[in-house]
């Protein structure tokens, strides 16, 4: 048996991270299909629809968990440049480069549905709310980390890019903070998004499915992108060579 | 004898070097405010030339476009002397380097922010800015340019070595721009509307010491990862 640190050493190598998530693949792979097609089924065709908003309102099953994991992800993507610039971990400079793409699907699904979800409640597709606006600066935050990334050769992308994550870190909560100030010095919205009420606890259920569901299917996402930049990156070594070889042959 | 130096150290030679510098090409020094008062007479070409319409807008233009002038302006805070080899030079001296850093972007917002920040009530008469607007927005810029100019040092440093960095270092410093914006726009809004901008003017001179205790160290960071390759 290993010891903890020796453990996670290993884990730290990309080949034995390769070799270790394709075993854990699969069960992942089932997890979030299960979870989130139990959460998308109960919530988009079993919980009551909304008293204002009808049916319309069922996108939230897929825009709420979006936008949890578009913005957990930005913290997912930092912390790994953290581990990445303190310990020179290569696998932790894959895990951001993954994180940025991933987290900016995210965020771009998210603002899509938003929009989606605009038209028939509020009437437009886009609005300069609080928490909109923040989502759109936060998808261009995620593009600067790919774009710095891409400017650069090798270790030096990946440690600006870090940095760059880093220093998002610190502005995500003054950017969130200053533009829901800006927005609430203009006019308030003339229609809601949700009454005062809370939600009912049937909508609520199968929201917090899917958002477990989401979790899980963005973790199998982050892994596949991961193993991807695994066999980019140690594309010239031989355990590569040998497994794109022996796949074929 | 040479007199006593008044300002001693690393952070004065470094200051001092790159006041002399700008000194010496006054005609590149010139240019961000060149920039600031052509883009803000696109405002009445590109939204109406009457007086009302531009009162209307112009706390936001004014700072929109003082904002813009001082991201094209920060490409010269690092990039000349990587060009010419200094750069390294300070990375590799034994001195800490974010008190050099620190040092650049006082001088960068000596040469850069503050004539922006002078140039600002001309362009305000010229947008027909009210008269109450004036003292909230020379105070805000002041402020706003200095965590301008501390928040463009990371971006700067984190590009200066790439190929074609110009056009990416504003796509990564723009967004960590936005809420110096916010503020700087409101609280010459706050004024001209009747409020009382303090607030806002609070939060920018409060960002601005965040960004020049937080942006130092960073951009020094940043600088030795950019050079590293």
């Amino acid at each position: 048996m290993a010891s903890w640190p020796q453990w996670l050493h290993r884990l730290g190598s990309p080949r034995e991270f390769y070799r270790l998530s394709g075993r854990a693949l699969p069960w992942l792979a089932v997890a979030a299909a299960g979870v989130s097609m139990v959460g998308l089924v109960w919530g988009l065709a079993f919980a009551p629809p909304d008293a204002r908003q009808g049916h319309s309102f069922r996108i939230a099953y897929l825009h709420v968990p979006v936008s949890f994991l578009a913005l957990a992800g930005y913290y997912l993507m930092a912390l790994a440049g953290a581990v990445g610039l303190v310990w020179r971990v290569k696998l932790a400079h894959m895990t951001l480069r993954a994180a940025a793409r991933v987290g900016a699907a995210f965020t771009f699904v998210a603002l899509l549905t938003g929009a989606l979800w605009g038209k028939p409640t509020w009437g437009t597709y886009w609005v300069w709310d609080a928490r909109i606006t923040s989502m759109l600066i936060l998808f261009f935050l995620y593009l600067g980390v790919i774009a710095l990334g891409q400017a650069y050769r090798g270790e030096r992308a990946d440690r600006a890019a870090a940095v760059l994550a880093l220093v998002g870190t610190v502005n995500v909560p003054i950017i969130y903070k200053s533009v829901d100030w800006w927005y609430t010095l203009h006019q308030p919205a003339t229609i809601k998004l949700t009454g005062t009420t809370t939600m009912h606890p049937a909508m609520l259920h199968p929201l917090l499915v899917c958002i477990a569901g989401f979790y899980l299917f963005y973790a199998l996402l982050l892994v596949l992108h991961v193993r991807a930049e695994i066999l980019a990156g140690e594309r010239r070594t031989r355990w590569v060579r040998e497994l794109a070889l022996g796949e074929r042959g | 004898m040479r007199p006593a130096d008044p300002l001693p150290g690393p952070f004065a030679a470094l200051f001092r070097r790159d006041l002399a510098l700008a000194r010496r090409h006054a005609a590149e020094a010139v240019q961000p405010v060149l920039f600031f008062a052509m883009a803000a007479t696109l405002v009445p070409l590109g939204l109406a030339p009457e007086p009302e319409t531009l009162a209307r807008f112009a706390p936001g233009a004014i700072w929109m476009m003082a904002l813009l002038a001082a991201l094209l302006a920060l490409d010269g805070l690092f990039a000349a002397d990587y060009r010419d080899g200094s750069l390294e030079q300070v990375v590799s001296s034994p001195q800490p380097l974010w008190l050099l850093v620190l040092a650049k972007i006082f001088a960068h917002w000596l040469v850069a922010g503050l004539p922006l920040v002078m140039a600002a009530p001309v362009v305000g008469l010229a947008l027909h800015l009210p008269a109450v607007g004036f003292a909230p927005l020379l105070l805000g810029l002041a402020f706003g340019t200095a965590s301008l100019s501390a928040l463009g040092a990371v971006g700067a440093a984190l590009t200066v070595a790439a190929p074609r960095g110009g056009l990416l270092l504003s796509l990564i410093a723009m967004p960590l721009y936005m809420p110096v914006l916010i503020f700087g726009a409101a609280a010459v809004r706050q004024a001209v509307e009747g409020l009382d901008p303090s607030g806002a003017l609070a939060v920018l001179g409060a960002l601005a010491a965040l960004f020049l205790t937080l942006a130092p160290p960073a951009a020094a960071g940043a600088l030795r990862v950019a050079l590293d390759g």
